[in-house]
């Protein structure tokens, strides 16, 4: 496994932990996404207070349920790594800034359910992590990386199922976020950090 | 049986044996790289792992199972009542389009379209039995 000690990777780990904090200020991309979640589950409510909901409906709420399932996960998987004592503290610092990114996507989603007259999944008292094989730094946030590489191709094959397509572009602006997560993860790593131009 | 009709037509049903049995052939899905299909499956990581329940049902001992059987998993009634046995056939078929295939399944999932990737995945799935490396831990 390749060691993760290279300074300038961790210099882009504390860079981004600034911006985030920066941008969960100005708070910009979740006001998009509730904005676009709420206006158009407003209209959907309706439908679903009239009797008029429909299989689609119910299968929306599906796939932001599982969605969801898996955003819970992602949250106890970087406390888990936020706690493991593994992690540099400029590190940790990351991490626990891409755990805020992941429990605002767990609202946003929430919240679209629940606009849905759907009920959101909770969060499981309990999550099996592999920690045996969480040594080192390098372990977890290898172990980080591959979630969020997961994330990615989850997003990418929920985008183009939603029947409401407001409900993709949401899932799309959070794909770009666990994109970037994966990035800064890989780069973090000593790896390519766009080890491609496509991914599915 | 049209194949074993009289000689003077042996040749046209000859050939359209062989039609047949190329259609039978290429109808059967190809078991592909399981190599290969490892690195396929880091998509599927963020709801699945082989040895765990998580968000997915774990996949060691996926190849064979009835769906909806794997231990200590919260199925939707839709995959319970599928009662499809996992081989190379219906994997292929369910992993190309998760929810026209079973409709009403939790899995979110688009699928994987290209072929070549969908054999290669099946290949690894087929493999985590109690002897793969991911699975020794979890028998």
């Amino acid at each position: 496994m390749k060691t993760i000690s290279q300074p300038s990777n961790f210099q882009l780990l504390t860079d981004t932990a600034q911006d985030s904090r920066r941008r969960f200020l100005q708070k910009a991309g979740t006001a998009a996404f509730s904005g676009v979640a709420i206006a158009l589950l407003g209209g959907r409510s309706t439908a679903l207070a009239a009797g008029t909901a429909d299989d689609a409906v119910a299968q929306d709420v599906r796939i932001l349920n599982t969605a969801i399932a898996a955003e819970h996960e992602a949250v106890a998987a970087y406390q888990l790594g936020a706690d493991s004592g593994l992690l540099q503290p400029e590190v940790a610092k990351v991490a626990i800034t891409f755990q805020g990114h992941h429990k605002q996507h767990v609202e946003a989603l929430a919240n679209a359910v629940r606009g849905l007259g759907g009920t959101d999944v909770r969060a499981l008292e309990k999550y099996d992590f592999p920690t045996d094989k969480l040594k080192a730094q390098s372990d977890v946030l290898q172990f980080a990386a591959g979630l969020e590489r997961g994330a990615v191709s989850a997003y990418a094959g929920a985008i183009p199922l939603f029947d409401n397509r407001e409900l993709s572009a949401a899932a799309a602006s959070i794909l770009a976020d666990e994109a970037m997560h994966w990035a800064v993860l890989r780069n973090a790593l000593g790896l390519d950090p766009v080890p491609g131009a496509f991914f599915s | 049986m049209a194949c074993r009709k009289p000689a003077a037509r042996a040749l046209l049903t000859a050939g359209a044996c062989l039609a047949i049995l190329a259609v039978l052939v290429g109808a059967a899905p190809a078991l592909g790289d399981a190599a290969a299909g490892k690195f396929v499956y880091s998509r599927c990581i963020a709801c699945h792992s082989p040895d765990r329940n998580r968000t997915g049902p774990r996949h060691c001992g996926v190849y064979g199972r009835v769906s909806g059987t794997a231990s200590r998993y919260d199925y939707s009634d839709a995959m319970r009542e599928a009662a499809i046995v996992w081989d190379v056939d219906s994997l292929d078929r369910f992993l190309a389009s998760p929810m026209t295939t079973v409709p009403g399944t939790t899995m979110g999932f688009a699928g994987v379209p290209d072929t070549r990737e969908r054999q290669d995945l099946v290949a690894y799935l087929a493999q985590l039995n109690a002897s793969a490396e991911e699975c020794r831990e979890s028998q």
